[in-house]
């Protein structure tokens, strides 16, 4: 079976790579371009764990496939701080202790940053609502939730 | 005096209060197994041993005052 | 090891200031965490890496009459295959292990792990794994605990009942165990009111994130590695030894970030059969699991069927209580039940108690621990029972637990005597706290719970050293799952006088460190934090002594203060102080490096004590309960890093939350599991929930040099209870069957 050739920009760098037919953007990223940010909870949709931006739209990694991404601009959470300046969310996410294990923060962060983009003032229902598929199993969701309030009044200020 | 949990009184013939000379931890439990033959096979599946209301799973040489409450557990797991 | 010295200079009662304890720094391995950095179990690779992959029964049951592996090794790619024949008969420790991470003579369960393959692709491994050929008998089976303790149950294991077994039961019960004192039918005879009900709740995963995932390479020489996401590497290593027939120093592991844990990997799966792999292809080997694995194949907790039996008086005392807890563990033994009946009634304070725990095995997965593992359901049948009692004397239920709570001097229901505990602070706290006074809206109820668990010590080695600049490095080898390095950055700072960014903590492999328990049972941030503190006592006496060399002076008129060493006292001598960077700098000339190291078996750990309080509202049309105001309340002893120990309180009662409402584990006829991925197995998301308010009390443990207690576990103890107790308020019917999903909540409103 013949790999496909596919040209991306990945976090602003042209990118290009071959990959199988049935292979998925996750498995891409993770195991053909070593962003072994994105990861892998379910490989079914259902976790959130492996969200990227493609087109800045929000997407589960493991349900896209990597062929899909030819021609696409792919966001993901290596991408997120401005060279050694951290994202806000990101910021708001240390100072809030809104990781325990961390696994999940990399998925939540690329959904929380799409819900600013769309949204720059989302109510807690709001928030809590877009990031509803995003597990988390640590946490309890409180201080996640606080930490992209705090940073969405942040961003707002700055603006 | 060591206290013993319920079901392990079918080899103390029935008591729960139990009298075993011991200074160590070691020594209470060499000497539960002299004592209580049939007390053996849980002693190596393993026990917890509360001195004084504190958890002791290994330590031998953990001292026993003669007035510590000295109570044998199952043996305490956690996740 | 005695371990309840006194901070030096700190009076006896005297509660110690701290300077770094109690703050909220930013934790070390963050900025890896949010920026994809961190490198957890799967996002290791090697050079020449072969992918692994099992093969699982897809009967409930079945013996294994034989394996034709041949079609799959002829394929190209395939570097070797192994199944039970590629493994020795192992230690007998370790044989159930063995067997639940590769069937011998019979798949016990719907998963359970038959061969397994590793080839230059996940795809070519995918492939092999349908030419190997195995030929079953299925058997019947069976997973329902009350099914499988009838005589006529069809059995997992011949001969497997101990001497505590009664006659007259199947041979699935593996152990029967008894707690309690006094006199329980006499202690009924006297009550106002006796009631008895009887629960069930289903079996849960603990659900962390990240499926279990590692990376073996092995020589022919028996020298090797491997990098796994695990609660405890040094278990991990001692485990894999044992089953490959290898010694234990020539295997070193190294933990990756961990993804979650809450019990469920304080065992191993994967890992010897990555290395079985390896050592057959000789290249290294990588394995991850599926979430379908992970639910089919890895650690759910047990599922339960209790009675609860209590007497009580029309003034709210307890005459008596007894409970019977029959929980299934499993294709092997060893479920919780007996921690369930150590547990069960621990929160209070009785005349007349009697718990007897069943360990029963079934075709399921073998239970791994859970959080507090076998507390939870207890707590859950015991709070109801105390509950309804309350309610039906018209009593206020904080009332009537705090006229029965356990308190110093109280015999425990399991045997000791309690110590100072912190249970009634945290009841009186929730009485005192505005959520119980608040206003309940229609549909909505409010219920309360206590929740008691144990926490341990165990063996622990921490090194501390200090570089020739005077920063500080710590070695310790727990995996953090929950900000632990942060803590243990923080301890070494205090007792040092240094600033905390002059700590890096790190999680050494298991060539670096002696023995280490795995991390459970609450016991990092006591037990790490116990010998971090004494690490660092002991590097303090190291640099006295180098200041006391400069000086000219006995060593012990030098003391340690405020990062510094003074001379101790007018009468030594006048001496400016030297601060830890001044001593660092000078190592080389007094003597050479500085460090401070400590191992222990950090014994006589104490226990912990929490209380919640709930407000729910069902929906009468579709029985559906959203869950509207909670707040925990639970004893800390001293709160090392605010922000996390909240962070344990929360997470403990959100996944209680899940448990309650809507996680479990279904069977269908075919003892199969129905529901193996996070669609069907709904764990709590953002949206279900609000936020879950915290009030951490600090009633320091004599134990510890600076008061602190494990809080990992005690907070998933009280929620089903707490939440059971607020549905059946809002429903106005008892509900005794978790999770109470909502075709449950529905049929009990409807038939009243
Ligand atoms: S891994 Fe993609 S949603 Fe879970
Ligand atoms: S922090 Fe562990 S899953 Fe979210």
């Amino acid at each position: 079976m013949s790999q496909i050739h596919v040209t991306t920009k990945i976090n602003g760098d042209t990118t290009e790579y071959l990959c199988d037919p049935e292979e998925t953007l996750l498995d891409v990223l993770r195991d053909r371009l070593a962003l072994t940010g994105a990861k892998e909870g379910c490989g079914t949709g259902d976790c959130g764990a492996c969200s990227v931006t493609v087109d800045g739209r929000l997407v589960c990694s493991c349900l896209t496939l990597g062929a899909e991404a030819d021609g696409c601009e792919i966001d993901t959470i290596e991408g997120m701080a401005d060279g050694e300046k951290l994202h806000p969310l990101q910021q708001k996410f240390l100072e809030h202790a809104a990781l325990q294990c961390g696994i999940c923060t990399p998925g939540i962060l690329v959904a929380a940053k799409s819900l600013l983009e769309k949204n720059p003032s989302p109510t807690e229902e709001e928030a809590r609502y877009w990031l509803a598929g995003n597990l988390c199993r640590c946490t309890g969701y409180d201080k996640i939730i606080r930490a992209v309030m705090d940073a969405a009044e942040e961003m707002r200020r700055a603006s | 005096m060591v206290r013993i949990w319920g079901s392990l009184t079918s080899a103390t013939d029935g008591q729960a209060d139990v009298e075993i000379e011991a200074t160590t931890l070691k020594e209470l439990l060499d000497g539960l197994s002299e004592k209580y033959p049939a007390i053996r096979p849980q002693l190596q599946r393993g026990v917890s041993v509360s001195i004084d209301g504190k958890i002791y799973n290994d330590s031998w040489f953990q001292p026993i005052k003669p007035d510590s409450e000295v109570v044998l557990l199952r043996r305490i797991v956690g996740g | 090891m005695p371990l309840d010295d006194q901070t030096p200079g700190q009076k006896p009662g005297e509660a110690r200031q701290f300077k770094v304890v109690g703050t909220r720094p930013l934790r070390p391995d963050g900025i890896d965490k949010v920026t994809g950095r961190a490198r957890f179990g799967a996002d290791m690779s090697a050079p020449g890496m072969l992918i692994g992959r099992v093969l699982r029964s897809p009967h409930a049951h079945a013996r294994i009459r034989s394996i034709d592996a041949s079609k799959a090794e002829a394929l190209e790619g395939v570097k070797a295959v192994v199944t039970r024949a590629d493994f020795g008969a192992g230690d007998d420790d370790v044989a159930d292990i063995l067997d639940n991470c590769m069937a011998g003579e019979k798949a016990l369960y719907d998963g359970h792990a038959v061969a397994a393959v590793a080839a230059t692709s996940a795809a070519i491994a995918r492939k092999a794994l349908k030419l190997i050929d195995v030929d079953y008998e299925t058997l019947p089976h069976v997973v329902d605990v009350d099914a499988a303790m009838k005589p006529d149950a069809p059995v997992l294991h011949e001969g497997l009942s101990d001497e505590t077994v009664p006659d007259g039961v199947s041979q699935n019960v593996v152990h029967r165990v008894e707690f309690g004192h006094g006199d329980v039918e006499a202690g009924f005879a006297k009550a106002d009111k006796v009631l008895e009900r009887s629960f069930k709740t289903a079996a849960t995963h603990q659900g962390y994130i990240e499926p279990h995932a590692c990376l073996a390479t092995m020589g022919t020489d028996g020298i090797a590695d491997l990098w796994v996401c695990t609660q405890g590497h040094y278990m991990v290593r001692n485990t894999c030894a044992a089953i490959l027939g290898i010694d234990q120093g020539k295997l070193r592991v190294t933990a990756s970030e961990i993804g979650g844990g809450f019990g469920g990997k304080t065992t191993v799966f994967l890992e010897p059969v990555a290395l079985a792999l390896s050592r057959k292809a000789n290249r290294p080997v990588k394995m991850t699991m599926t979430r379908e694995e992970v639910l089919r194949a890895t650690g759910p907790t047990s599922s339960t069927s209790i009675d609860v039996k209590i007497g009580m008086n029309k003034d709210g005392k307890i005459t008596a209580a007894s409970a019977d807890l029959r929980y299934q563990g499993g294709a092997y033994q060893g479920s919780p039940a007996d921690m369930g009946s150590m547990t069960a009634f621990a929160p209070y304070d009785l005349e007349n108690v009697k718990t007897v725990g069943w360990d029963v095995v079934t075709n399921r997965p073998k239970a791994a621990a859970y959080r507090a593992p076998g507390a939870p359901m207890a707590a859950f049948a015991v709070e109801s029972v105390v509950d309804e009692l309350a309610k039906g004397f018209g009593l206020d239920p904080l009332d009537v637990r705090l006229k029965n709570a356990a308190r110093e001097g109280t015999k425990s229901s399991y045997g000791p005597t309690f110590p100072a505990i912190g249970l009634e602070a945290t009841l009186q706290a929730a009485k005192d706290h505005p959520h119980w006074k608040a206003p309940l809206g229609p549909n909505q109820g409010r219920g309360v719970a206590c929740g008691f668990w144990f926490n341990f010590g165990g063996d622990t080695c921490v090194s501390l050293n200090i570089t020739p600049d005077g920063t500080v490095t710590l070695s310790e080898g727990n995996p953090d799952i929950g900000g632990s390095r942060a803590s243990m950055s923080m301890m070494a700072a205090e007792e040092l006088g240094i600033p905390y960014d002059q700590v890096r903590t790190v999680i050494a492999d298991t060539g670096a460190l002696g023995q280490n328990e795995v991390t459970d049972g609450s016991r990092v941030t006591f037990a790490v934090g116990l010998a971090t503190i004494k690490a660092a006592r002991n590097a303090k006496k190291v640099l006295c002594e180098r200041a006391a060399m400069v000086w000219g002076i006995d060593p012990e008129a030098v003391e340690w203060a405020d990062g510094c060493a003074r001379p101790a006292g007018d009468n030594a001598g006048k001496f400016p102080p030297m601060s830890l960077k001044e001593i660092a700098a000078i190592a080389s000339n007094t003597g050479g490096p500085v460090a401070g190291h400590f191992e222990v078996n950090a014994e006589g750990a104490g226990v912990s004590f929490a209380t919640h309080m709930v407000d729910t509202e069902v929906d009468p049309e579709t029985g559906a309960v959203k869950v509207v105001r909670y707040t925990v309340f639970q004893d800390a002893g001293k709160a090392v890093h605010p922000a996390y120990v909240e962070g344990q309180f929360q997470g403990g009662a959100v996944q209680g939350i899940g448990w309650a409402l809507n996680e479990e584990y279904i069977y269908g006829e075919d003892g199969r599991l129905q529901n193996p991925g996070f669609l069907d197995y709904r764990i709590p998301v953002a949206s279900d929930l609000p936020m879950i308010d915290t009030v951490i009390l600090e009633i320091p443990n004599p134990g510890h040099p600076y008061g602190v207690r494990g809080v990992g576990e005690t907070s998933i103890v009280p929620p089903l209870a707490a939440i059971a107790n607020s549905v059946s308020e809002a429903a106005g019917v008892r509900m005794t069957d978790l999770p109470m999903s909502p075709p449950k909540v529905l049929a009990a409103i409807q038939n009243g």
